[in-house]
């Protein structure tokens, strides 16, 4: 995600060749602040103005046609008072709240901090940290985390101090509002977990839920995610994408692992007209742990992709990877999931299963497992399946006196809960598996 | 046990049934009076595990002929889950893994939905934990099996006496046993017997589908019936397995049908 193009070496005529994208980049631009990120938005502009959208030419987007999305002409969603009820997880204290995309200090709260944890919008943190930090995550560059760098400003930051345990995980929810136009809001969060503290987050984007028509509300959610688990530190980190059955998401996490560090992801994708969920995760040194728990649940038309790319570069790396996905209807997942084992990383233990439950006959996934290993002395292990729910268990669960229907709804359910179930908010394993019963069961 | 003029539980006549267009029931007619004991026994292919997934109406087999009567109902015209809630319980030669659905979650939907079925109120999660606790001693199971997913990562004896929970929990009219023996060692086929055992009553009946006369060494049945090619061709009392056992079928199958095997 570093920045660097030199626009000399570049001709003109390159630049601003996506008139859907110069469209995108004009709203969100934000009018020129003269602070310490100035730098860092000039340099995504640039980057931006140089770039297009993707294609299904392209290898990355292969099966992931944006055509839908850029039919649309979005105007930069503005900041509205909502109330919050029914997305407010009670066993949760702290709490950041953004409506599309803008700090809400009145819908937070981040009282009674405990020492050496700041929760909050960009200011708890100095220049000097957030210069240290924020859109330095190596990985791939593209031009949506550039477009939502290209507009920095309000960014949800958790920083764990030194040896600092927090207790309960932290919620960092992002709210979409349209109103009579469709909308484009670019959530940013930085996490910083400092060596040996542990931090829990629940990552969640939704639309506003307590209104009429939200289902039919288009808008765009672009967010870009960074986390820093520095040496020994642990991160826990939920993300849930809620989103609205005509919403746009593109998402991208990127995690940086410092040695001895553990991080584990739980991502759980339900609805959406087209989203895209790429998780990076680069471990820079040995000994480190990464488990990714991944559920997808889509139906109608709808598209949900993850791309997630894991480098293990250092000795005694572990990984272990789960995506399933549970696809009606005429909808389509994707998923790739790239695992690099380069020479150094010795000793590695790196597992990926991605299992697939199509639902009706019109769905699809496209799963591509992509291990590079050249290292010699690992043990690595990756499979896909894709099922149907068979006849058979159906059978045994109607001999037992229940219903044809609500024999698929627990079969459907239970292949949700296994990841669902790693989530350790219980009001919100509740509500989703209320949200996956409800598009599984039409 | 044998009970004069007790209820007819189940009346099995003439019943005919395909698989894809094959027959594999011909003509098979059985009477079940409640408080008895049926060993069902005979050569593989015979159509003795057709038969128990044609009573507990598996979607796959067609019934082409004949009735079922259970207790003074049409049976045929039920839907699979409709037989058990009214007190048909199959346990499964292969019982199947419900991944993600926890054995606890499952048994008590299942029971809920009996005991719907017959007018009561449906029981809560905290009552029936105590239900399940005093049953999971009929097959000395563990409580730790009821937090795994159904089935899921169960050894083959740990599987059959989730099944026989599962019938100690439903409570069942007229339970049907296939091949509840096969894969058992010694231990776990005491166990599960024992199980039965605790299980049947006057009220009840009960069906096993074996190939073995060992089973019937620890639930002793009242009637041994010998299926071939899709009929019940012999009948008898719990001395016919032994002799089955000593003599093989040919013997039955000659007498019968008039040809060998």
């Amino acid at each position: 995600m570093t920045i660097e193009v030199s626009p000399s070496s570049i001709s003109d005529s390159f630049l601003d060749r996506d008139a859907f994208l110069t469209g995108l980049l004009n709203q969100v631009t934000v009018s020129e602040k003269d602070d310490c990120l100035q730098q860092l938005r000039d340099g995504a502009v640039k980057w931006v103005r140089h770039s297009v959208i993707p294609n299904t030419r392209d290898e990355e987007w292969r099966f992931t046609d944006l055509s839908p999305l850029k039919q649309i002409d979005f105007k930069l969603g503005m900041f509205q008072e909502i109330s919050l009820e029914s997305d407010i997880l009670s066993e949760v204290s702290q709490r950041l709240v953004f409506v599309n995309g803008v700090y809400s200090p009145d819908l937070s709260h981040t009282e009674d901090l405990p020492a050496g944890l700041k929760v909050g919008n960009l200011d708890v943190l100095s220049d000097e940290v957030a210069q240290q930090y924020l859109a330095q995550s190596e990985g791939t560059r593209e031009v949506f985390t550039a477009l939502n760098t290209a507009a920095l400003n309000d960014v949800a930051v958790v920083w764990v101090g030194k040896n600092v345990v927090v207790e309960t995980p932290i919620h960092l929810l992002f709210v979409s509002v349209s109103g009579e136009s469709a909308t484009i809001s670019q959530p940013r969060v930085l996490v910083v977990a400092e060596s040996n503290s542990q931090v829990g987050l629940i990552e969640e984007y939704t639309n506003h839920r307590d209104t009429e028509n939200t289902e039919k509300e288009v808008y765009f959610t672009n967010g870009v995610t960074e986390i820093w688990v520095n040496e020994n530190a642990q991160v826990s980190h939920n993300r849930v994408v809620r989103e609205g059955a005509a919403a746009f998401h593109v998402g991208k996490t990127a995690v940086t692992q410092a040695r001895y560090s553990r991080y584990s992801c739980n991502a759980v994708t339900v609805g959406g007209r087209i989203s895209r969920h790429n998780l990076e995760i680069l471990q820079t040194g040995e000994q480190t742990e990464t488990t990714l728990n991944g559920l997808t649940v889509i139906g109608d038309n709808q598209l949900a992709d993850t791309h997630s790319a894991l480098s293990l570069n250092h000795p005694h790396g572990v990984s272990k990877q789960l995506h399933k996905c549970i696809i009606g209807d005429r909808a389509h997942g994707v998923f790739n999931g790239k695992v690099f084992v380069p020479k150094p990383a010795q000793l590695t233990n790196a597992s990926q299963l991605n299992r697939n439950l199509l639902l009706s006959s019109k769905s699809r996934i496209d799963t591509k497992p992509q291990l590079e290993i050249t290292a010699d002395n690992v043990k690595c292990a990756h499979g896909a399946t894709v099922s149907q729910l068979e006849d058979d268990q159906i059978f045994y669960l109607q001999s037992r006196g229940i219903d044809e229907n609500n024999a698929r709804k627990l079969l459907v359910n239970g292949f949700a809960m296994e990841v669902i179930n790693f989530i350790p908010v219980a009001s919100l394993r509740e509500s989703l598996l209320k949200t996956v019963t409800s598009l599984t069961n039409k | 046990m044998i009970i004069e003029n007790s209820g007819l539980i189940l009346s099995v006549k003439d019943l005919t049934a395909d698989v894809d267009g094959t027959p594999i029931l011909k003509g098979l007619n059985l009477q079940v009076r409640a408080g008895e004991v049926h060993a069902i026994m005979g050569p593989n292919g015979s159509g003795k595990s057709t038969f128990s997934k044609v009573l507990a109406g598996h979607p796959a087999y067609t019934v082409t002929g004949g009735e079922v009567i259970f207790q003074g109902a049409n049976l045929l015209e039920m839907e699979a889950a409709e037989r058990a809630r009214n007190g048909v319980f199959l346990a499964f030669q292969y019982p199947l893994e419900i991944p993600g659905v926890s054995n606890l979650d499952f048994l008590r939907v299942a029971y809920n939905s009996r005991r719907k079925a017959q007018g009561l109120e449906e029981v809560d999660a905290f009552d029936f934990d105590d239900l399940v606790e005093e049953k999971l001693d009929v097959v000395k199971m563990n409580s730790s099996f009821l937090n795994r997913s159904v089935n899921e990562g169960f050894s083959g004896g740990e599987k059959k006496r989730n099944e026989i929970l599962q019938m100690a929990i439903l409570e069942p009219k007229l339970a049907i046993l296939d091949e509840t023996d096969s894969g058992l060692d010694i231990d776990a086929l005491k166990i599960v017997a024992n199980g039965v055992n605790q299980l049947t009553n006057a009220e009840n009946a009960t069906i096993m589908i074996t190939h073995y006369q060992r089973l019937l060494d620890y639930i002793v049945p009242d009637f041994v019936h010998v299926m071939a090619r899709g009929q019940i061709i012999r009948s008898g009392g719990k001395e016919l397995a032994l002799e089955l056992e000593s003599r093989g079928y040919d013997w039955v199958l000659e007498e019968a049908l008039g040809v060998g095997v």
